[in-house]
């Protein structure tokens, strides 16, 4: 069966149209609704925004590569973003990643087996002030330790 | 150290993002009174204040108003929530903690330009910061601020939040129209510039967020009071946000004009373990260094540009004595490369070539010629693109092996 929104989200949608003075400006609000309805977009939400807005899926899927941030596929339940950027690696941002990496056992851009934790390196995350930093979902942990990271993770059940 | 913040002002403040608590501190006020004069009389105010944009060029904010047609309709504007210049970190506290002062900015602005229509565009990491601002439209919307007929005056204002989506280059502000428009966030060449031909073909002002919420105190306490503070050139007060090695990290408002020394000695509580400086990022990633006997240059759009410099978003990120150059432009080098969008060869390629190159000095396998190479690929990659993009890569390159060309001659052995 091809995905298609709730009530609830085709009326989100519908709201979000009267904003814009065409249908595809409504692109990425529409992908976002998709990331809260399924947890993630891929091809089938691509398709249900492209019929949605009379646009290609293909057009829906190069728009959608472009961006990092949509939560796709592979991602973990809780997906973790550790700033990768220099004010962040000149307060040691590269120890919170190999910390994180051996306690999980995976590598970057890899999910854990239970399909709890996934991990990427992004950039900046305007964090810097209160560096290392990292994102998990969509909340911020600054400020980082190895043994912050420990009881982080551990408190995510 | 006697200047007390007045963008800054409240953000500590519990509640400070609510109505109420907006509304008893004068919340508003600026607004009505915008409303109540000529919309060209309030881009004549701006103007008169000095302000320049908070986002990165610092262009005279009223100026770029007046370029908009007084024929062409509808008009747009799309507020920059973007921030991901690496080191900048001051916008998510207005938007977080200061919401209304924003909106209150927005809803200025969009009278001097007779604008019914205003985007945020935030970026897609800040999930909290585009919640706040959105309870805080709602908020807006139920007073009577924004949607019909705002304040009584028969003036219409919608205010709709665009969340990013995790790319650098939308914040550059051809590239984030393009984004609003539901395409890949590449940037367009300019000219025609957005004043005239903007989101969906129409004029559409670009503004940051910093600069929005000078504006209700600009229409509050007027041009003059605005004057007041900074330099003849770079007039008011700016948010620096304070990074790397200094004991207090932080945002940190102070009039412009105010000596680097003070902002990282004072405010920000001196380096960090007390150790030596090396070098400063004055304005943001791809601003070319400071070193440590240039202290005493005074932050301000003139004073960074005569040192070869520029003021920037206002990022300073202090590196201390053991900081590996090459380490760091190699981090930066990556950024680039990373967030170029892929339009344009130089771009493209430069900075792929220029991560490529530092990289392999960095592991040990450089070779001599390989930083006159990196000089030229720089050379190539400035001015020469449809985005400054590829200007904001080479330019710190160059400002790293010029000035540190020692480290990487060290690092280079054959
Ligand atoms: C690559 C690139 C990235 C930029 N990123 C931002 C940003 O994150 N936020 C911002 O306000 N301006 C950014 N700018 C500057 C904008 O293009 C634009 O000049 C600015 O938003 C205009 O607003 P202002 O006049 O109020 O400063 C960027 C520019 C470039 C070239
Ligand atoms: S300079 Fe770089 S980022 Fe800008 S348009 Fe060209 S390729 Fe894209
Ligand atoms: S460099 Fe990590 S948050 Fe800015």
């Amino acid at each position: 069966m091809s995905k298609q929104f709730s009530k609830e989200k085709m009326d989100e949608y519908e709201e979000i149209l009267t904003h814009f003075p065409n249908k595809k400006a409504a692109l990425l609000p529409t992908l976002r609704l998709v990331e809260e309805e399924f947890g993630y977009v891929d091809t089938e939400g691509c398709k249900l925004v492209a019929d949605l807005l009379d646009l290609s899926p293909a057009y829906v899927y190069g728009v959608l590569t472009f961006y990092t941030h949509y939560n796709r596929e592979w991602h973990g339940r809780y997906r973790i973003m550790v700033c990768a950027t220099l004010m962040c690696a000149l307060k040691d941002s590269l120890e919170i990643v190999e910390h994180i990496k051996k306690k999980l056992n995976i590598e970057i851009g890899e999910r854990t087996a239970d399909g709890k934790f996934s991990l990427e390196k992004v950039e900046c995350l305007a964090s810097c002030g209160t560096a290392p930093a990292i994102q998990i979902n969509e909340d911020y942990y600054e400020n980082l330790t190895p043994e912050k990271v420990d009881k982080i993770l551990n408190d995510l059940k | 150290m006697a200047f007390e913040p007045v963008l800054l002002k409240y953000i500590n403040i519990e509640n400070s993002e609510k109505m109420d608590f907006y509304l008893s501190h004068n919340g508003y006020e600026g607004a009505k009174k915008a409303l109540s004069m000529d919309p060209k009389a309030v881009t004549e105010e701006v103007k008169a204040s000095g302000l320049r944009g908070r986002g990165g060029a610092g262009f005279p904010t009223g100026l770029k108003w007046s370029f908009i047609p007084a024929d062409k309709k509808p008009v747009y504007l799309s507020c920059n929530a973007d921030e991901s210049e690496p080191g900048t970190f001051k916008d998510r506290y207005i938007l977080e903690r200061d919401p209304h002062e924003l909106l209150e900015g927005i809803i200025i602005c969009c009278w001097a330009i007779q604008s019914n229509q205003a985007y945020i565009y935030i970026r897609g990491e800040f999930t909290l910061g585009a919640k706040i601002v959105n309870r805080a439209i709602k908020e807006a919307r139920e007073k009577g601020y924004i949607g019909k007929n705002i304040f009584g005056k028969g003036f219409d204002l919608d205010v709709f939040v665009m969340r990013g989506a995790g790319a650098y280059i939308c914040g550059e502000e051809t590239a984030q129209l393009t984004s609003i428009e539901g395409s890949r966030g590449n940037p367009k060449l300019k000219p025609p510039f957005p004043a005239v031909v903007g989101l969906f073909g129409k004029p559409t002002i670009i503004n940051n967020v910093e600069t929005l919420a000078n504006l209700p105190h600009i229409m509050n306490k007027g041009a003059d009071w605005h004057k007041s503070f900074g330099t003849e050139k770079s007039p008011g007060f700016k948010i620096f946000s304070v990074s790397g090695h200094v004991k207090k990290p932080g945002n940190y408002e102070v009039p412009l004009g105010t000596p680097l020394r003070e902002i990282i000695y004072e405010y920000a509580g001196g380096v960090l373990n007390d150790k030596k400086i090396k070098a400063v990022i004055p304005g943001g990633s791809s601003t070319p260094l400071i070193t440590p006997d240039q202290l005493d240059i005074t932050m301000d759009y003139e004073s960074l540009q005569a040192a070869g410099s520029m003021l920037g978003s206002g990022a300073i990120t202090v590196l201390d004595e053991d900081v590996c150059m090459v380490d760091a432009i190699w981090n930066l080098m990556r950024f680039y490369h990373h967030e170029s969008c892929g339009q344009c060869t130089p771009c493209r390629e430069g900075t792929g070539w220029l991560e490529k190159l530092v990289r392999r000095i960095k592991m040990g396998e450089g070779r001599k010629e390989d930083l006159d190479n990196i000089l030229e690929i720089c050379a190539n990659m400035q001015g020469k693109t449809i985005c400054v993009l590829s200007d904001a890569a080479a330019m710190p390159m160059k400002s790293y092996l010029n000035t540190f060309k020692h480290e990487f001659e060290a690092m280079i052995r054959d």
